[in-house]
């Protein structure tokens, strides 16, 4: 809890700092406030406590999820700084940091939840501030566009997450995610109708929110049109805070229900994996390939929402982790050739082999991490979703996994053949320090997991 | 206070707020015009409002009438973000059409 109000201080202080005319000084003192914040948000580990009467309550859980996005947005932070270099940007630079600042409680706030008000809080205020990010260029009608359909998507989808809370509430009579979970218990043979209604209400929102198809649609979209930094924290942080809210939510008030809404669940599993992965294969733009290799990703995650009878949180953890560090390495890398080139598609990526072998190089580690080859990261995370579906007696479901990470290779190929084998073009690439450091760290990250997956298997 | 939202049976105000809300998210997905379909979105958190408040009346459980002030905050919030928005659009294609914010396909 306290790292929420710490964050959100944050947030204010970003907001007094255009008064106080500390501007420059902006991004460096809210680096090291998030440092600062992650290693506080360290000390509730094992320390299970409820705060606010029951609204929100700090679990190890929660605990390893705060610090996962408080790393990513420490990581967009730093990146900002180089990304912010128009004049029009850095009039408005103290409210950009601010907005982040409050995206990330948001996202604090879905990861401690206990109580359905605090779901709909955090998922408003995670949606809110990213509808004014991602439409934040706006003299660009692209950028107009992504932040208005992801508004109308966001709240459309917030709506149905309302009805199936009131609905909820109707049979249970509470808010409280245990209040619902005891209601389930008891009533676990002969559950109110309304009941599941209400449930698969939520279901389909959150599918929704996590960009599950056939919910998809929105989120190439908005993922092409925002601007890029904006585009990276959505792909990671959202898409994280989303799956480890949704994961909170099966498991402590519809484990018992999930039966009703395991088709739905499913079909919208295999769905995911087989659009985001074949729709990935044909696209030319770069933050649209990542926006489907997204949606992809989405599906293996649901995968470990499917079997989450057998405790997946630390399987769900660990691919989080992966994702997000090999994220971060291909957009800090795709942000610089963007720049260089002032292109997004992925011919802005020939030849760079040859211009700058080590930049390649770390994209195609990157990409690799994403594509699950090892010794990355990406691999284990997908090993342990899919064992632990498999444990659970999803044997069809891995099918469709394997499968579809398999054709999930080629477009991440694509992206290789074109650096190393296509004739080069003329602009010259090179990242400045930060975006060196940012790359560097991700990738150490990815690849020491990828050798010491042990740490993580366990942890929760 | 309480008999008169008693005095209607509650499955009538499920009926109606299933109603309201059914009617929200027709014009969502019928509309183009972009305020018509912030009025629908509008139309939708109402009707679940309405829900709330019968639910919370009859069982006596003042919560819901609470969340009913969340959702009103976070609805007033939407709005003047989703107004914003719709103004740099006008701003930049001097229409509120929703289809022409096509322009991003596959």
């Amino acid at each position: 809890m306290n790292t929420l109000i710490y964050t959100a201080c944050l947030g204010l202080f970003g907001l007094l700092a255009e008064i106080f005319n500390l501007r420059k000084y902006l991004i460096p003192i809210l680096v090291l406030g998030l440092a600062v914040i992650f290693s506080l948000n360290l000390q509730t580990w094992n320390n299970p406590q409820t705060h606010f009467n029951g609204m929100l309550s700090d679990s190890n859980f929660s605990t390893a999820f705060s610090g996962l996005a408080l790393f990513i947005m420490l990581i967009i932070l730093i990146l900002s700084g180089d990304f912010y270099t128009s004049t029009d940007d850095e009039k408005h630079i103290s409210d950009y940091m601010a907005i982040l600042m409050f995206t990330l409680c948001g996202a604090l706030m879905m990861f401690s939840f206990s109580n359905m008000a605090m779901l709909f809080l955090g998922i408003e205020t995670l949606s809110i501030s990213l509808y004014v990010m991602a439409g934040s260029r706006r003299f660009e009608v692209k950028s107009n566009e992504a932040g208005f359909k992801y508004f109308l998507m966001g709240s459309f989808a917030s709506a149905f997450l309302l009805f199936g809370i009131a609905l909820v509430f109707g049979v249970t009579g509470t808010f409280s995610i245990d209040g619902i979970g005891n209601y389930m218990r008891m009533h676990a043979d002969k559950l109110d109708p309304l009941f599941i209604v209400g449930m698969l209400l939520m279901i389909f929102a959150m599918l929704f929110k996590v960009s599950a198809a056939p919910f998809h649609f929105w989120a190439p979209d908005v993922y092409e049109g925002a601007p890029s930094l904006i585009t990276a924290l959505m792909s990671t942080l959202v898409k994280i805070a989303a799956f480890a809210a949704f994961y909170r939510l099966l498991s402590t008030c519809f484990v018992f229900a999930l039966g009703k809404a395991e088709i739905v669940l499913t079909v919208s599993c295999a769905a995911t994996l087989l659009v985001g992965n074949l729709v990935a294969l044909v696209q030319d733009n770069f933050k649209r390939l990542l926006a489907y290799s997204g949606i992809s990703h989405a599906g293996y995650m649901l995968l470990a929402i499917i079997s989450l009878q057998g405790r997946t949180d630390s399987a769900l953890f660990l691919y989080s982790v992966g994702y997000a560090v090999a994220s971060l390495a291909a957009f800090a890398i795709a942000i610089t050739v963007f720049k260089a080139t002032g292109t997004e598609s992925i011919s802005g990526f020939n030849g760079l082999a040859k211009k700058n072998p080590l930049l390649a190089a770390s994209l195609t580690m990157a990409m690799l991490s994403l594509a699950g080859i090892p010794p990355f990261a990406g691999f284990f995370g997908k090993y342990f979703i899919f064992s632990e579906a498999f444990r659970n007696g999803w044997q069809n479901m891995v099918f469709v996994a394997i499968i579809s990470s398999i054709i999930g290779v080629f477009y991440y190929m694509k992206v290789i053949v074109a650096m190393y084998s296509k004739p080069a073009n003329e602009f010259e690439i090179k990242p400045t320090f930060a975006y060196q450091m940012v790359i560097a760290v991700c990738l150490i990250i990815s690849i020491v997991l990828g050798l010491y997956p042990g740490v993580f298997t366990k942890l929760l | 206070m309480e008999n008169s939202i008693q005095s209607v049976p509650q499955n009538w105000y499920l009926l109606l707020s299933t109603f309201m809300f059914c009617i929200g998210v027709m014009g969502v997905l019928l509309r183009r015009n972009a305020i018509i379909i912030l009025m629908c979105i509008e139309l939708m958190l109402n009707a679940v409002n309405l829900l709330l408040v019968s639910y919370s009346s009859y069982a006596g459980n003042a919560e819901g009438q609470v969340f009913v002030f969340f959702i009103m905050v976070v609805a007033a919030a939407e709005v003047a973000v989703g107004l914003a928005l719709l103004v740099s659009i006008y701003r930049n294609v001097a229409s509120t059409d929703i289809d022409i914010l096509n322009r991003m396909k596959w």
